[in-house]
């Protein structure tokens, strides 16, 4: 297994490589740059002398393949610069942004989890019932709400009438102020577990190795707990380990919207004033999330089911 | 109707003055908000030189002047008195010597020095150097011939000698706060970017990067009794809606509001007692590039501020949130003619105009605009069937706000729109229009008239503070006769308060940027205690 975990981590540098040069080449070909960002309010004018000393300071008087030279260069270094906003280390900026991040990240993933998988199954063993068709236009509503409304709804209605939550913010990090974000951000994901829960159970329904088991006398329970159970937590795996990247990078919406101090608004807020060695670390680093955690579900996949080999 | 826009200033500035009259009760919270999209740039506010920074500046720095809001004009802060040689060069300042910075030092004539060489260090890219520039010796130290300001010199501990290499009144140079005064000895460790170390009436406490700043009552603020509230939070806000949220649901006690919510709120009987509105100190207007060959004539561009009807647009679109533009200096400038008159619509006399010069089937050009619900696209294709009528069509380039600041500075576009600082210093806000401008600077329209640049040479030049508003006023008077823009309007500043928060000051620089100390909260707040 150790060889499969460190094949698949080692696919995984091409991939970043890949990345750290689109990023590249897309943010040296966009208009704009950190000096001009400076006086994009319209309030202060930023005198030419200081804005070429700032283009001087962020290498941008340097031709492009000498920066992308030095970018890959710190790269392998596992180092991703410094921002041009904060005058900080790269990974020192990210690492104030992670924690935030993983915390909606994960609650929304356990919310989609918790919600989504047993609507699934509870659809399938009831399909083309009442309970179906209910579980399944909540499972499409849930696809199709843009986050955005959805939040400020969500706000609306749990802050403003209701008056049970904070409408905003991260407080002290506490459980109180995660729940709307983590909503608004679990919605999508549990709506696709719901569905892909469903089609998995109903596909397995009709395998040849449930029906015989049914056959031999087998109790519906049994049925449930050892074949369905098992053969569609695959499925319903893969889609969480898809889901949880996804999730991290659809968090831009919703940490704007809830002033949550994550990676997302972070990378919004780098990607407008063109603090570049951010919106690069950034970004490799959602994608590194993203690798990682589908690594991870590949190797729990495998344990599951050892149909599926390491090779 | 100018009398009607003044009182309304007016009564702006009585309305700071009324809660300035009550009672300030001790204790609290101020529950703030940055509204201006992005998260704080970093805690070494001497780096950057937008609005949304100084919101947090204000609460624990402080700078050698301060924006005095209900009289709008910069006045001492760090400083008890001046004095100025008579040929109006060189400012003796008695600095405070009851201003202690939050690691319990008291502030000296070192500190001022210190940090103004800082800002004048050539290897970083200090935005405030522009403003130390006007001190004599600075650009040495800038350009790395000098170690030290030459026009800048510690008589003792507490007064200092500034040598200026122009006339002009230091006040305006020295108020923002990324020239904000840092401990000497302790600014240059790394620790002061994570902890900062003001004069200001409030100690930093906490930064939560992305969410929020907290900071707590400075016991040895130098304004007797100041500041009140025992702690300031400012929340980053960006999303205009999720503000709504938040100051209706009372978790904030401020709020800048948009078009759409100033119609809402002032409709709301209860919201409506709580709004402060300053005509602010930005002009909103679709600059005209003179190398685009139907800009270079004087009557096209003449023609289009005839052509589109601003007051409507205001109505509808601005939703009165905004007053009609004259011409560059906004309405609380000190130059403010109000003799003068905006351009009328009148769309027969702009074809007339694009006939006459040689336009009679007008032209097409492209206006490139950034999605501002203001002063963006919104605002551009009310204007295009406007234009349209008098024969000119328009293809809009959609921007985003960096991008815009790079191509009217690159010259590249042949119209742009946007929101810019006409103020609160008319003599620095026009000198965007004299020749010797580049336009990378703020002289985004190639400006070149040198009746023009004799007014605003001879207004730099004077003692006599009423000549040189005589002369600023004519400078503005060519600027509205050449029209190199088209002049929208000036902003129209609204702040939501709840009741419990008193103290707020109608700044027309910038109205989410308050004296923090000056605010305070009643009982009645959430957070009282």
């Amino acid at each position: 297994m150790l060889t499969f975990i460190v094949r698949r981590l080692l696919q995984t540098l091409p991939i970043i490589f890949a990345v750290a040069a689109l990023i590249f080449v897309l943010f040296s070909v966009i208009p704009g740059t950190f000096a001009s960002s400076m006086s994009e309010d319209g309030r202060s004018v930023l005198d030419p002398e200081i804005m070429a000393r700032m283009n001087k300071e962020f290498g941008y008087d340097d031709p492009v393949y000498v920066r992308f030279g030095k970018y890959i260069r710190q790269l392998a270094s596992f180092d991703l610069g410094t921002s041009f906003r904060t005058r900080q280390p790269v990974i020192s900026v990210i690492a104030d942004r992670l924690w935030p991040t993983a915390q909606l990240a994960f609650a929304s993933m356990v919310f989609a989890i918790v919600i989504g998988v047993p609507l699934g199954f509870i659809a399938a063993l009831r399909s083309d019932s009442w309970v179906d068709m209910v579980s399944m236009v909540t499972a499409v509503s849930g696809l199709s709400l843009p986050k955005f409304w959805l939040g400020l709804m969500l706000m609306y209605l749990f802050a403003l009438v209701l008056g049970w939550l904070p409408s905003f913010g991260y407080g002290d990090g506490s459980f109180r102020y995660l729940i709307l974000p983590a909503v608004a951000l679990g919605v999508a994901p549990m709506a696709l577990l719901a569905r892909t829960t469903r089609a998995a159970v109903l596909d397995i329904m009709n395998a040849d190795f449930v029906r015989t088991a049914r056959a031999k006398g087998m109790s519906e329970r049994r049925v449930v707990q050892w074949h369905l159970t098992r053969n569609a937590l695959v499925i319903v795996l893969t889609t969480i380990g898809l889901q949880f990247g996804t999730v991290i990078g659809q968090a831009v919406v919703v940490e704007k919207l809830f002033s949550w101090p994550g990676l997302g608004s972070l990378l919004v807020d780098s990607v407008t004033l063109r603090d570049i060695p951010v919106v690069q670390g950034s970004i490799l680093v959602i994608v590194l999330l993203f690798l990682l955690i589908n690594t991870l579900v590949d190797v729990l996949c495998a344990v599951i089911d050892p149909r599926i080999k390491y090779s | 109707m100018w009398k009607k826009l003044i009182a309304t200033t007016a009564l702006a500035l009585v309305i700071g003055g009324v809660a300035e009259a009550q009672t300030p009760r001790k204790g609290g919270t101020i529950r703030f908000t940055a509204p201006y999209g992005s998260s704080f740039a970093n805690l070494d506010i001497h780096t950057s030189n937008r609005a949304q920074d100084e919101i947090w500046a204000k609460a624990i720095h402080r700078t050698l002047y301060n924006w005095d809001a209900v009289n709008n004009k910069p006045v001492l802060e760090l400083a008890k008195s001046v004095s100025v040689s008579s040929d109006g060069l060189v400012y003796t300042y008695k600095l405070r010597d009851d201003a202690i910075f939050h690691h319990g030092r008291a502030m000296n004539a070192d500190d001022i020095i210190w940090t103004f060489t800082r800002l004048m260090d050539g290897s970083k890219a200090y935005p405030g150097a522009r403003y130390i520039r006007i001190i004599k010796g600075a650009v040495e130290v800038e350009k790395g011939q000098a170690k030290e300001i030459s026009g800048l010199k510690k008589i003792d501990d507490h007064t200092i000698e500034m040598t200026l290499t122009e006339k002009v009144d230091p006040g305006y140079y020295f108020y923002q706060s990324m020239l904000s005064i840092y401990p000497a000895d302790e600014a240059s460790k790394d620790s002061f970017n994570s902890k900062p170390i003001g004069l200001g009436p409030y100690k930093f406490s906490e930064y939560v990067p992305g969410s929020r700043l907290a900071a707590e009552r400075w016991e040895k603020f130098y304004k007797p009794g100041m500041p009140y509230a025992d702690k300031v939070v400012i929340s980053i806000i960006g999303e205009a809606a999720a503000r709504d949220v938040a100051f209706r649901n009372k978790e904030i006690d401020a709020s800048i509001l948009g078009p759409a919510q100033y119609v809402a709120y002032k409709a709301d009987p209860a919201l409506s007692k709580g709004i402060l509105e300053v005509a602010e100190v930005y002009t909103r207007v679709m600059g005209l590039n003179p190398t685009f060959k139907p800009f270079a004539d004087k009557r096209v561009r003449q023609a289009i501020n005839h052509a589109i009807d601003a007051d409507l647009i205001i109505k509808r679109l601005n939703k009165e949130k905004a007053y009609r533009a004259t011409s560059w200096l906004p309405l609380s400038s000190p130059a403010y003619d109000t003799g003068l008159k905006p351009y009328a619509y009148d769309p027969e006399k702009a074809k007339k105009l694009l006939a006459e010069a040689g336009y009679p089937q007008g032209f097409e050009f492209e206006w490139t605009a950034t999605s501002n619900e203001s002063w963006g696209i919104p605002i551009v294709e009310a204007a295009i069937p406007m234009l349209e009528k008098v024969g000119i069509k328009v293809k809009i380039k959609p921007v985003e706000g960096t991008v815009l600041s790079e191509v009217a500075r690159k010259g590249e576009y042949q119209a742009f729109i946007w929101s810019l600082s006409t103020g609160p210093d008319p003599l620095a806000a026009l000198k965007c229009f004299h020749s010797a401008t580049p336009q990378t600077a703020c002289n985004y329209t190639l400006f070149k008239n040198p009746e023009f640049d004799k007014l605003l040479d001879e207004a730099s030049a004077t003692s006599d503070p009423e000549k040189r508003i005589e002369n600023l006023k004519k400078a503005n008077a060519i600027v509205y006769e050449e029209a190199p823009m088209w002049f929208f309007n000036y902003n129209k500043a609204v702040m939501a308060y709840q009741p419990w928060l008193k103290g707020l000051q109608p700044n027309a620089t910038e109205l989410a940027i308050q004296n923090y100390e000056e605010m305070w909260v009643d009982e009645s707040s959430p957070a009282s205690k």
